[in-house]
């Protein structure tokens, strides 16, 4: 071994007791929870993240309630429990609802309390951002299932296929879920955000990239692949909802459109949406099988590569959804091929966690049957989706009620079963107690045995024939026993649903407190004390293990005691480190925001848009966009970026760190970087979607038809990139302190960019291109109109910086903003140059 | 622990971009076979058309395929074997966090090696367009 020199130890001696009581008190009030109706205003990960998975939960009872009316519906052939349109409209919400309202938000709001636990940070780099989601998503969500209860929700299935969602589908229901859920999309990717620079920036000294959890492993691959897989999804339902509003025909054949293209966009997300869900859930299998066989877990590598390789290959499966559409042989195959490989390392995990178990020593548990009865079911599932990977056996079984068995055991056990597991391992950290042992016990059998009840027949339901998705069946066709046993199992997993709820939401005042770390768990999430306080961690440690609960001698005694980092509030203010990716060395004392209100008025103008937008009143919504985005501002320039009293801070063992850090050293630059990335996804789906019309159809462009020209967009790409460049000396002379040149260089920026703005529309505005007539016009003024919101966007971003540098909040050396907005600008000039390329020189390729 | 038996590690800094070179290359090879069968029975031949060109052109994105995933997963291994120690690379050493990446990496590359040649596999089967 080699190579270094020694991490720093904890402080040798221990503080005078008067002096941690000092410090306690001091971090206590720091941390402290507002009182009253202000309490709603929090923003600390504990509770903004307990808010969101117990709004989950609650989406997770309503989606059940739904499969139980469907259950009861095709108890009996002919049944008429449900009309025909209702029944369309439960299983569209039914499958939405789980997908969007419970699988997602749970996986980020799970990770939002336990991520910073994990990593020894007293908070997430953004808490505001996670309270955004939070109230995001309960506004969504709940518009989104209210639509159920006046007969207007959606009724296309959660896959929503044009035309059933277009042309045969009047009323408002499609664009509620286009609109809502784009919406809820966009929170779950601000969390995705939060969750990528956490695992990065936010971990303890010590904690190097060979040493980190392997739940945040699959975090960080889960919230990476979110920034790629939903930004597809929130173009096509841009593209769609355009259609429906404006008749654009995108997806109409009629007018040059094609409804497999919304199948591609679809499925780009939605094959990675599964394992999006899968590999957060699977991960806190990762963390419970160590602690109850008290041993690492074997393979740290393997399972590493696991969590990689399958972010990785998931991308290469959507068309295995697309099997019978039609596309040539050749493609099906590639595919197919894909969906065989991403078994591999789907099983390289599960036999790193048999392996574990196996070395170490099983300690009978809750969590523990809950882990080993999802694997069992994840296993089924997973060889029933090597089956349905062949093209050949998915002619057969596609669309019947086999695909629902397999999913339902791909997702029940890769994820449902895997996350109960977490709540009776974890819930002692919320709330001091623990779950009962003995109802868990009960509700796991009534679970599993509910679970192969209702899901096992559906195998052989969907063999026989039983299309998915019909809200009756005639007698006598082989269905009626078997649609019988699963509606009985249903409600017998209703029941085990019931039983884990209640055992949730018990009184627990008379219980007594849970000892600390009760399952003798190794990681860095158990240190609190119970009940825990809202400080996260007393000190933050040096970590120098996998396992430092285990490995580190007196550990938990020197965090409490406060000889690690940053013991103290001193200026009452919440501070957390920020470290390197790679070896996390210290790097800065970040201040974290405290409670606020601002998150919830953001949430609810942002979202007044989306849902003003859902009823077509166009100009209600864009007011009620512009007030958000004055709220936001207003949230940015009270709340971030503020310059500290001294530019640097003492916080222990002899460390010094600078309090404020810009450009790529700034946790704020790497948000706007991942969060360009998900934007930038988006616009390439977008020229995705314009060569998928080229490559399928002969008329694109349609002969004879005039294009934007080339002089316009040229221009166009000529100021922006001028704009960009203005932008970049902007950023040069500031930190040289010429306020002047700066002044004229951001100034120019914006002039700059507003003309080029103008001139990117002007090309298919001059040209008299009618984007209703053809989908050729359509992509076009979509591609300039895309590139010309993200210019208004710079000038937005600019303009900021001009604000902040006049009133004094920005200089040479504070300097956040600029950089934040020149990062912009980077992916501005890029989009714009793209835009260019397709729109005007494309045609001429021709 | 010794301070002077192993090598110096050949890099100060490291990223995790290497580490997903061997998946990157998977998936560019993955996107470009898709899109040149699919532009190629779209737009140059009818259904029953011949294959035979693209089953070439993926034959040789498949060997620059492979060649860079045996070139990132070799470096890969170089690192995993770097010094004297073994697995599990759980140190808190900057040798070990060298390692533990470079075991990542190798990993990946047999992954992704496996991956391409699943995608390769396709063009033995089909010759036409159907």
């Amino acid at each position: 071994m080699n190579d270094q020199p020694r991490d720093p130890e904890p402080l040798a001696a221990e503080p005078p007791l008067a002096l941690q009581r000092a410090q306690e008190a001091r971090l206590r009030a720091a941390w402290t929870l507002p009182k009253g109706w202000r309490y709603w205003s929090a923003v600390n990960n504990t509770e903004v993240g307990v808010w969101y998975t117990a709004t989950a939960f609650l989406f997770f009872a309503f989606g059940g309630v739904l499969a139980l009316l469907m259950r009861i519906q095709l108890a009996v052939p002919g049944n008429e429990f449900l009309s025909a349109d209702t029944y369309n409209q439960v299983f569209t919400v039914h499958g939405s609802v789980m997908m969007f309202l419970f699988a997602i938000p749970v996986f980020e709001s799970i990770a939002v309390i336990f991520l910073p636990q994990m990593l020894g940070a007293r908070d997430l780099p953004f808490p505001r951002l996670s309270a955004f989601g939070y109230w995001c998503f309960l506004l969504g969500g709940i518009f989104l299932s209210g639509s159920l209860f006046f007969g207007a929700a959606p009724k296309g299935g959660w896959f929503m296929y044009p035309p059933l969602t277009s042309a045969y589908q009047p009323g408002i229901g499609a664009d509620m879920w286009l609109l809502g859920f784009s919406f809820i999309e966009i929170a779950a990717i601000a969390a995705a955000v939060e969750l990528i620079v956490g695992t990065l920036k936010c971990r303890p000294p010590g904690m190097r990239i060979n040493l980190i959890p392997l739940y945040c492993w699959y975090v960080l691959v889960a919230a990476a692949m979110v920034l790629f897989a939903f930004p597809p999804l929130i173009a096509g339902s841009m593209l769609l909802e355009v259609e429906r509003a404006f008749h654009w025909p995108f997806f109409d054949p009629k007018g040059g459109g094609d409804p497999v293209l919304w199948q591609h966009l679809f499925w780009l997300f939605g094959h990675p949406e599964v394992y999006i869900i899968f590999l957060p859930s699977i991960a806190i299998i990762a963390m419970v099988v160590p602690t109850f066989v008290r041993r690492p877990i074997v393979g740290y590598g393997w399972v590493v590569l696991a969590a990689v390789g399958t972010g990785f290959i998931s991308f290469g499966l959507w068309v295995h959804h697309m099997f019978t559409t039609g596309l040539p042989g050749i493609s099906l195959a590639l595919f197919s091929a894909a969906s065989e490989a991403v078994a591999i390392p789907t099983g390289v995990q599960i036999f790193c966690f048999i392996a574990t178990i196996a070395a170490g020593k099983l300690v009978r548990s809750v969590p523990m049957l809950y882990a080993c009865g999802g694997l069992a079911i994840f296993v089924l599932g997973g060889l029933t989706g090597v089956m349905v990977a062949l093209a050949s056996f998915d002619f057969q079984a596609h669309d019947t009620y086999f695909i629902v068995a397999h999913l339902h055991y791909v997702l029940v056990g890769g994820a449902v079963f895997p996350i109960i597991a977490g709540c009776y391992y974890f819930f002692p950290l919320l709330s001091g107690k623990k779950l009962s042992d003995r109802l868990g016990k009960i509700a796991f059998w009534l679970l599993f045995a509910g679970f192969n009840l209702t899901f096992l027949p559906m195998h052989f339901t969907g063999l026989r024939g039983m299309p998915r998705r019909v809200f009756t069946y005639p007698e006598g066709l082989g269905f009626d026993t078997l649609n019988l046993v699963s509606s009985i199992g249903a409600f017998l997993l209703g029941s085990g649903v019931a039983v884990v709820a209640w055992d949730l939401i018990r009184p627990k005042t008379r219980q007594p407190l849970s000892a600390r770390n009760p399952w003798n768990a190794g990681t860095l999430e158990w240190l609190p004390s119970m009940p825990p306080e809202n400080w996260g961690v007393r000190s933050i440690p040096e970590v120098d293990s996998r396992y430092p609960l285990w490995e580190q001698p007196n550990f938990v005694r020197d965090v409490d005691q406060g000889r690690f980092y940053l013991p103290d509030a001193e200026e009452g203010l919440r501070e957390t480190l920020v470290t390197t990716a790679i070896d996390a060395k210290p790097v800065q004392c970040l201040r974290l925001p405290g409670p606020s209100f601002v998150p919830f008025w953001a949430a609810f103008t942002i979202g007044g848009f989306f849902i003003l937008g859902t009823f077509h009143w166009w100009w209600p919504a864009l007011a009620s966009l512009v007030v958000g985005i004055g709220v936001v501002c207003y949230w940015l320039w009270t709340a971030t970026a503020k310059r500290p009293e001294k530019p640097e801070k003492h916080v222990g063992l002899g460390l010094t760190l600078p309090l404020y850090q810009s450009g790529s050293a700034s946790v704020g630059w790497w948000a706007v970087l991942i969060t360009m990335l998900a934007v930038f996804t988006a616009f390439v789906s977008l020229v995705f979607a314009y060569f998928f019309y080229w490559t399928i159809h002969d008329d694109f462009p349609p002969r004879g038809a005039k294009g934007p020209g080339v002089l316009w967009p040229c221009v166009a790409g000529a100021l922006l990139a001028a704009a960009w460049a203005a932008t970049m000396l902007a950023r040069r002379w500031n930190r040289a302190d010429r306020a002047g040149a700066f002044y004229v260089a951001a100034t120019a920026s914006v002039g700059l960019a507003l003309a080029g703005a103008a001139a990117m529309l002007a090309g298919p505005w001059l040209t008299g291109m009618d984007p209703t007539r053809h989908v050729y016009p359509a992509i076009v003024w979509l591609l300039a109109i895309w590139t010309a919101l993200h210019a208004v966007t710079g000038v937005l971003f600019n303009g900021y910086c001009l604000a902040r540098r006049l009133a004094g909040r920005m200089d040479a050396r504070h300097d956040i903003e600029i950089h934040n907005a020149a990062l912009f600008w980077h992916f501005v000039a890029a989009t714009a140059l793209v835009t260019v390329a397709v729109i005007a020189g494309f045609p001429l390729a021709k | 622990m010794k301070t002077s038996a192993a090598p110096r590690l050949p890099e100060r800094h490291e990223s995790l971009w290497r580490l997903i070179v061997s998946p990157t290359v998977w998936a560019v090879h993955f996107m470009l076979s898709y899109i040149t069968a699919a532009v190629w029975c779209a737009k140059y031949v009818p259904r029953s058309g011949t294959l035979e060109p693209v089953r070439w052109l993926i034959a040789g994105y498949t060997l620059v395929a492979l060649g860079a995933i045996a070139w990132n997963g070799w470096d890969g291994y170089r690192r995993h074997r770097h010094g004297a120690s073994e697995l599990p690379h759980d140190a808190d050493t900057p040798g070990d966090r060298h390692r533990f990446l470079g075991f990542a990496t190798f990993l990946l590359a047999l992954l992704s090696a496996v991956a391409v040649a699943f995608a390769a596999l396709a063009v033995l089967y089909f010759h036409d367009c159907r």
